[in-house]
């Protein structure tokens, strides 16, 4: 208790020290007054409330590995246990007959993925930039342009026209790209970091020594916004790794089959693969049944490995990342 | 002229910086805002392109929209996006405030961190892999619910055709991903309120029920409301993958998970019927634009400061 109480020292209050001192043992037992923290038993109570919550947003998780460890008589005999009977690795053998397309998608998710965020933090950057410079005499105007697409929308069947008709995007790699490149959201959070973190005076010391507005902008300014610009950066990765509703829009090509949309035709996949997998595999009785649920398990896995394994690293980098600006000035 | 003329080149630099934006917006946005008319024709492909089929098509006045409203489903797909999303914005809103005062408050802040990274984990995953969380909970065959429910001798029930679990569900699952970001959205706004108010508090004796009461909740209204506006003029709006991947499309449970962004899906993509899903997408545009400027309106009345704009 005192060793906590001095990490939070910045509050403390001398009457409320003095009381604790007087007998923390006391006041436990009769009326808990300390207003700094929480009673121990609330504390408990809460504690453990907020750990079956973090229990449950993870445990699917590690329910699904198991679940693709498991063999596939067991789950047919036993369904999808917490501790199966019978362990095994069939659903990533199986997994590797289709390889192919497995790396094939992981590759287009790998390319929409770097493409579009560097696509994305650009146009964002600089449009977001422009309308925070006082000295641009249309900033009200493309503010407003970019605004108003967050309040009316163009709605999904004219969007579908456009990309497939108008722009001919139907099963190119552009059409997972483009649609999402663009987010009118990230460019006022961007205005407002701009506004809040760009001082006037820096830009002024430069222009006076004949930098031009190019230069200023990448010595000076994506420096100095590289948290901001970090953010976007993150958010438009997550965006481009989870998406699977544009291709499941655009794309009918197998090349062009992003991961996550590979995910929601795998059992169509699987059933294919039953038909056409290679006789001798299916004689060398390596699989004496199919490992079709253990297979889904598997391939869920291999999709949201890249995002586990990263995620303890850039969790931090987005929760700093949502502080660092509104929507308001 | 010549003043538009001198302006556009003194502006020139800024002009260039937003023309990749612009342009995006113009084709993404606002052509699509343009083709909105569709609702009113009735589409016919014209070989020179676009614009041609956009203006060839013939006038059909409110045909499709008295086609839409002419159908139960007009009526389900209301009520489904509305009731979810009111209790989704009411429910998450609790959640994420609760959740967030809770490991505040925490006096582990070790423990309170290893929490706040499980919850946001949902957040960053997508719906089709949330699919398959969700099925293996619900696999009539081998799910852990009717697994569990044997130890008590429940028949296995088949999750997947019950339309009456699923409003349950839907919303459990909306909270499993939203609580974890909405928390820590509120949660970085009470670590900003100056730590002068609680003292002040103390010093007057007030109890941490009432610090939470008196300074912690009044502090975070602005960007309650904030938030609460921006999801009000999304009401019509919905999360597409939560109602269309988590009932794994399940057409016994449309009665239930049908809204009005599934229902513009299945009709474009299953039906084909472009008039009746642009007009149906144009009544949720246009609602959702309606209800966004009354709710600022309201609130810049009672409370200048927290309108949007």
């Amino acid at each position: 208790m005192p060793k906590e109480l001095q990490t939070q020292s910045s509050i403390a209050v001398s009457h409320s020290t003095n009381e604790m001192k007087g007998g923390g043992a006391k006041a436990l037992r009769k009326k808990y007054r300390d207003p700094q923290h929480l009673h121990p038993v609330v504390n408990t109570i809460i504690s453990v409330l907020l750990g079956i919550l973090a229990v449950m947003c993870i445990f699917p998780f590690f329910y699904v590995i198991i679940i693709s460890f498991t063999s596939e008589e067991s789950i047919v005999r036993n369904g999808f246990q917490l501790v199966p009977k019978d362990w095994s690795i069939d659903a990533y053998h199986y997994l590797w007959g289709m390889k192919e397309q497995l790396f094939r998608s992981y590759g287009v998710t790998i390319f929409i993925t770097i493409v579009g965020t560097i696509i994305s933090v650009f146009m964002i950057t600089f449009y977001a930039y422009a309308i925070s410079r006082p000295q641009f005499k249309y900033r009200r105007f493309f503010t407003f342009l970019a605004f108003f697409t967050m309040l009316f929308s163009g709605g999904l069947v004219p969007t579908y026209i456009v990309v497939t008709q108008f722009l001919g995007l139907k099963n190119t790699i552009w059409a997972l790209i483009l649609p999402l490149a663009m987010n009118a959201f990230y460019i006022i959070i961007m205005r407002t970091f701009f506004l809040k973190s760009v001082s006037e005076s820096i830009l002024e010391s430069a222009r006076i020594d004949g930098a031009s507005e190019w230069r200023i902008f990448f010595q000076i300014i994506f420096p100095l916004s590289l948290p901001g610009i970090a953010t976007i950066a993150l958010f438009s990765t997550l965006g481009y790794w989870n998406d699977w509703f544009t291709a499941l829009l655009y794309i009918d090509e197998p090349n062009l089959v992003p991961l996550q949309s590979l995910l929601m035709k795998i059992e169509a996949n699987l059933e294919f693969m039953r038909q056409n997998m290679d006789v001798a595999i299916m004689q060398s009785s390596l699989f004496n049944t199919i490992p079709q649920e253990s297979a889904k398990m598997a391939m869920v896995v291999i999709a949201t490995l890249p995002i586990a394994v990263s995620y303890p690293f850039f969790q931090k980098y987005f929760i700093s990342g949502l502080t660092i600006g509104g929507v308001k000035e | 002229m010549k003043k538009i003329l001198s302006d556009i080149y003194k502006n020139r630099i800024w002009l260039l910086m937003v023309l990749p934006g612009t342009i995006w917006l113009l084709l993404f946005s606002y052509l699509p805002m343009f083709g909105q008319v569709l609702a009113f024709k009735k589409f016919r492909i014209h070989p020179d392109g676009f614009f041609a089929s956009v203006i060839n098509s013939e006038w059909v006045g409110w045909e499709n929209f008295e086609y839409l409203f002419s159908t139960s489903d007009a009526w389900i797909i209301t009520r489904n996006t509305l009731v979810y999303n009111i209790i989704f914005i009411v429910v998450g809103l609790i959640a994420a405030v609760g959740t967030a005062i809770m490991l505040s408050e925490l006096v582990n802040k070790k423990l309170s961190k290893v929490y706040q990274t499980s919850i946001l984990f949902p957040h960053f995953i997508s719906w089709v892999i949330g699919s398959y969380f969700v099925f293996t909970f619900l696999s009539t065959d081998h799910g852990l619910l009717n697994h569990v429910l044997g130890w008590f001798h429940i028949d296995p029930i088949s999750w997947y055709s019950e339309s009456k679990y699923w409003p349950f569900i839907l919303v459990f699952m909306s909270l499993w991903k939203g609580v974890g970001y909405g928390s820590i959205v509120y949660l970085a706004s009470i670590v900003g309120i100056d730590r002068a108010y609680y003292e002040a508090a103390m010093i007057d004796g007030a109890s941490k029920w009432k610090q939470i009461k008196h300074v912690t909740l009044p502090m975070l209204k602005p960007l309650m409301i904030i938030l609460t506006i921006m999801n009000i003029g999304r009401i019509f709006n919905s999360d597409f993958g939560l109602f269309y991947q988590v009932p794994r499309d399940s057409g016994a449970l449309y009665s239930v998970t049908n809204v009005i962004d599934t229902f513009v899906y299945r009709g474009l993509m299953n039906l084909g019927d472009i008039g009746m899903s642009t007009a149906a997408g144009l009544y949720q545009s246009a609602v959702g634009f309606t209800l966004v400027i009354i709710t600022n309106y309201i609130v810049r009345k009672v409370d200048e400061e927290s309108a949007l704009f």
